[in-house]
């Protein structure tokens, strides 16, 4: 798994590549947690899922876990351009609702 | 009509090795990409399972991987000798976990049950857990492989 990360203006975006799953996920899940905690007070922080070759339902647990911590900051979550394996399971778990996917 | 039996040590770097393998056994079916997705998907979710759950706090164990191909549908088991589930009936409802507090979604089995065409599961607590589930492929979209 990687993880990169830029800054513009009020927004975050973290671009994660790789697989996604439960052998993967401890490292990009400090490292999400500290760019978060880093960047807290920005408005929003945006999910970049192009790179993602691969994710299962740890994945729905990652973007949760995540998404409670922005919460805390008062920071909204959105996902952008997931494959289209990611984004079936995104779908069928009603993510889509609290962090909405869009087109950025 | 093909076969293949693997057995691998519990651990998660395995898991990767596992959904690859099953995957590679699956292309002579010609698969689409969707569907050689949600195979992989499927037995992720199912390898997870044996490893966070089935062998949690036993240091470890074995998991056994058989797939068959038939016709057009692969077949795949996933069984665990660890500590089985409690309620199969709770385990099944989507959302549902037993480790909340490790970000554990509760959608294994809800994945695994809509990905593939065919599901099963069956456990004894203390004895282990053997899931077995069916996908036939060329049932959606066009093939693309």
């Amino acid at each position: 798994m990687n993880l990169q990360w830029s800054r513009r203006g009020e927004d975050l975006y973290l671009y994660l590549s790789g697989e996604l799953d439960e052998h993967s996920v401890s490292d990009v899940r400090a490292r999400a947690d500290r760019l978060i905690d880093e960047n807290a007070g920005l408005s929003r922080a945006v999910f970049n899922l192009a790179g993602l070759k691969f994710m299962d339902s740890t994945g729905i647990g990652f973007l949760i876990g995540r998404y409670k911590r922005l919460k805390r900051y008062g920071m909204g979550m959105y996902l952008a351009h997931p494959e289209a394996g990611a984004d079936k399971i995104l779908a069928l778990s009603g993510l889509y609702s609290i962090m909405p996917k869009i087109q950025e | 009509m093909n076969e293949m039996i693997l057995k691998f040590p519990a651990r998660s770097e395995n898991e990767v090795f596992a959904r690859n393998a099953v995957a590679a056994f699956a292309l002579p079916l010609e698969p689409s990409l969707s569907e050689l997705s949600d195979v992989k998907t499927a037995v992720s979710e199912a390898v997870t399972n044996c490893i966070v759950h089935g062998y949690r706090g036993k240091g470890g164990g074995w998991i056994t991987l058989t797939c068959r191909t038939e016709g057009d549908a692969l077949t795949v088991e996933v069984s665990d000798e660890g500590r089985g589930i409690a309620d199969i009936g709770m385990a099944l409802e989507p959302f549902f976990t037993t480790a909340p507090s490790e970000e554990r979604s509760g959608m294994g089995f809800t994945i695994m049950q809509t990905f593939m065409t065919d599901f099963r599961v069956e456990s004894e607590e203390g004895a282990g857990t053997k899931v077995t589930m069916t996908k036939r492929f060329g049932q959606g979209q066009a093939n693309v492989g």
